[in-house]
């Protein structure tokens, strides 16, 4: 059946940021399927020149107000490695105990606040306060839990406080990380509820075949520097990270595209499973399996599964890291060292994918260049791509112009875009 | 609604974002455990961020984010004419916050680092009350959910809401912190408007001065404070001009 369809998101909503989407069929053909970005560009590396190493973090947090702690400890990794800066372990894994915080209150946020209406057909999650009261509780639940845990280690989880260079400004107090293993503990039942529930849904079935990029360790589920791996088994140090990203512009979005060996590539949770599912927990493992996530998956629509299988990951792992937390004294946190001239990238596991930092400093160690590449940007190009081949395939199977604006929102959802990140 | 034995109607806010993070939207949805209580305050029209619902009549505009841009004034102003109540929501709101250290370089010059040249418009960053009048203002960067969970209910009871006159330098007292200064570091707790519980000092960093200036402060002391301890002056203009929020004190 030939036939016209026209889609025209403005503002796309439950999504952080403002990005369009068009899709425009004329005659049965697929004339157009766009996803563009146009949020008002902010210029953090203009921003970052000039100022003290010692207060970057503090400024290049400000870029995301979800991922806060992945762009300060981006920052702060470019920034020791540059000078040669070596944290105390510690410090390292009070660190990677903040960054389990931060991906669970994103992930609990996406899940349950952005993604889950789309699943409930209700327009956000205040109806399903009153609908669905123990999913939701379940929800708040991690995502509070996330927050709590990010507080306890960076001060504060929005904007971390006590992240700097070196190590830390203040160790995390021993009786707030003996609640935290406490608080786990109870909330365990929490992430039962919501694999309950993400299991029964119907996840809509599309696959296009991606590259997959992320970090990769070969010892432990990557969140903190790392070899940079793709799917199509490009493999290259945190420095060459220019080579995973071809960062290039288009003339309708402020944000720009990236590629690899293909046309596009994807970053984030699923990205992360298909390079890295050998080192999620085990009781993350069985979760995946119950979820029916099994690598290398090809389907977008399955980042949302990979997050609660990250979920469970996290709970598991941040008891294992309090405990050893807990049985070191916590006195040496912080490497003091003295400003020097250098240059380096810190490539760190953000919620929403593998995010890089790279910073030159001068002999005073003031920043002299800068360059941020965001999980967004390196997703950009492959959510449109999606798009497009969501399109064809929904018109093939005759579906109508509501059900394919539907699924191009949720398409869009299912990478998390966080779009004031990706104009930076 | 009742609540607490008080009879009050629910109040009709709508939630915007300009250039920013989105942080301190996202506040709003922080703090789970008082979220239901919160929320049953509030009868949200449009909140793009959590919600596909979108509705034009709010009395109450929460405003987040500078403005840097030609269609962003003009979203600004539409919603100044709908809102009774307009509320600069966090510090890129109230000062133009970090997003204002890009005006230290001329617009084509961040364009031609960023963008290699395209054209991309972007204007000197503002803050709301060069646009627009502003009604209330919330600093913060981010915004305290306590703060904002007390400005709302003083908006639900029709009682006066108020920030601290006083600086930081109290509530860091309260919570028995080691001063920052005798750590050797400049910090503008002395000088900046309490409501954030010192959450930066508390965590032995230096405040930045997020909230603005407290009333009545005694700057030329403050400058003294940091002569008198031989502390760098490049680093207290670092300091003063990270959130733009000092404007009307300057330092040379």
């Amino acid at each position: 059946m030939k036939r016209d369809c026209s889609i025209d998101i403005r503002h796309l909503t439950r999504v952080e940021g403002h990005g369009n989407i068009r899709i425009t069929v004329r005659e049965g053909k697929l004339v157009e399927a766009r996803w563009a970005v146009v949020e008002t560009p902010r210029f953090f590396e203009v921003m970052v020149k000039g100022m003290s190493a010692e207060r970057v973090p503090f400024l290049t947090s400000r870029i995301c107000g979800i991922c806060s702690i992945s762009h300060a400890l981006a920052s702060i990794r470019a920034l020791e490695r540059a000078m040669q800066v070596t944290p105390p372990p510690a410090a390292e894994a009070v660190r990677l105990l903040a960054m389990h915080g931060e991906t669970l209150q994103s992930h609990a946020l996406h899940l349950f606040f952005l993604a889950l209406p789309d699943f409930a057909g209700t327009p956000g999650i205040l109806p399903l306060l009153e609908s669905h009261p123990e999913l939701v509780r379940a929800g708040l639940h991690l995502k509070e839990l996330g927050n709590e845990i990010s507080t306890v280690t960076a001060g504060r989880c929005t904007h971390p406080v006590s992240l700097v260079l070196g190590g830390l400004s203040k160790a995390p107090d021993r009786k707030h990380l003996q609640q935290l293993l406490d608080i786990i503990g109870e909330r365990k039942s929490a992430l039962e509820v919501a694999c309950d529930f993400f299991a029964s849904l119907d996840i809509p079935q599309f696959e296009r075949e991606t590259e997959f990029i992320s970090l990769h360790n070969g010892s432990t589920y990557p969140f903190i520097g790392g070899e940079l791996v793709s799917t199509d088994g490009v493999r290259r140090s945190e420095n060459d990270y220019l080579l995973m990203t071809n960062e290039y512009l288009t003339e309708f979005s402020t944000s720009k595209f990236t590629r690899c060996s293909r046309e596009s590539s994807a970053a984030g949770a699923l990205a992360r499973f298909n390079n890295n599912s050998a080192f999620l927990h085990p009781e993350a493992k069985k979760a995946a399996e119950k979820l029916g996530l099994r690598k290398v998956s090809h389907n977008p629509f399955m980042n949302n599964i990979a997050r609660l299988a990250e979920c469970v990951h996290i709970l598991h792992d941040a008891e294992a890291l309090i405990g050893k937390l807990l049985d070191m004294d916590l006195l040496e946190i912080r490497t003091r060292f003295t400003p020097k001239a250098g240059s380096a990238t810190g490539a760190v596991e953000a919620p929403r994918g593998i995010l890089y930092h790279h910073m030159e400093t001068d002999e005073e160690g003031r920043v002299s260049k800068a360059d941020c590449i965001i999980p967004t940007t390196q997703n950009n190009a492959n959510i449109h791509n999606d798009l497009q081949a969501l399109a064809l395939q929904s018109l093939e199977e005759g579906k109508t112009d509501r059900e394919i604006e539907k699924l191009a929102e949720m398409l869009v959802r299912s990478y998390d875009p966080c779009i004031s990140c990706s104009v930076h | 609604m009742n609540q607490q034995g008080m009879h009050f109607e629910k109040l009709r806010i709508a939630s915007f974002d300009f250039t920013c993070c989105e942080g301190c939207q996202l506040q709003l949805a922080n703090r789970e455990s008082s979220l239901a209580a919160f929320f049953g305050l509030l009868d949200v029209r449009a909140f793009r961020e959590i919600s596909s619902e979108k509705h034009d009549d709010y009395d109450i505009a929460f405003v987040e984010g500078s403005i840097s841009r030609s269609d962003e004034i003009e979203r600004l102003q539409a919603i100044r004419k709908q809102a009774k109540v307009l509320v600069a929501f966090g510090t890129c709101a109230c000062f133009g916050g970090v997003n204002s250290l890009k005006n230290r370089y001329p617009i084509e010059a961040c364009i031609a680092e960023v963008y290699d040249g395209q054209q991309v418009e972007s204007l000197p960053v503002r803050k709301i009350s060069d646009i627009v009048k502003v009604d209330l203002s919330i600093p913060g960067c981010p915004v305290a959910k306590e703060e904002v969970e007390r400005i709302v209910v003083s908006l639900a009871t029709g009682s006066l809401a108020a920030l601290p006159k006083y600086p930081v330098c109290v509530e860091c007292k309260e919570r028995l912190n080691t001063c920052m200064f005798d750590l050797g570091e400049i910090c503008l707790g002395p000088i900046t408007r309490a409501g954030c519980d010192a959450v930066c000092t508390t965590g032995k960093t230096p405040c930045l001065g997020c909230r603005g200036p407290a009333d009545d402060i005694n700057f030329p002391a403050f400058l003294e404070l940091v002569r008198e301890r031989g502390l760098s002056l490049r680093d207290l203009k670092e300091k003063l001009g990270f959130y733009h929020a000092f404007e009307a004190y300057p330092y040379q």
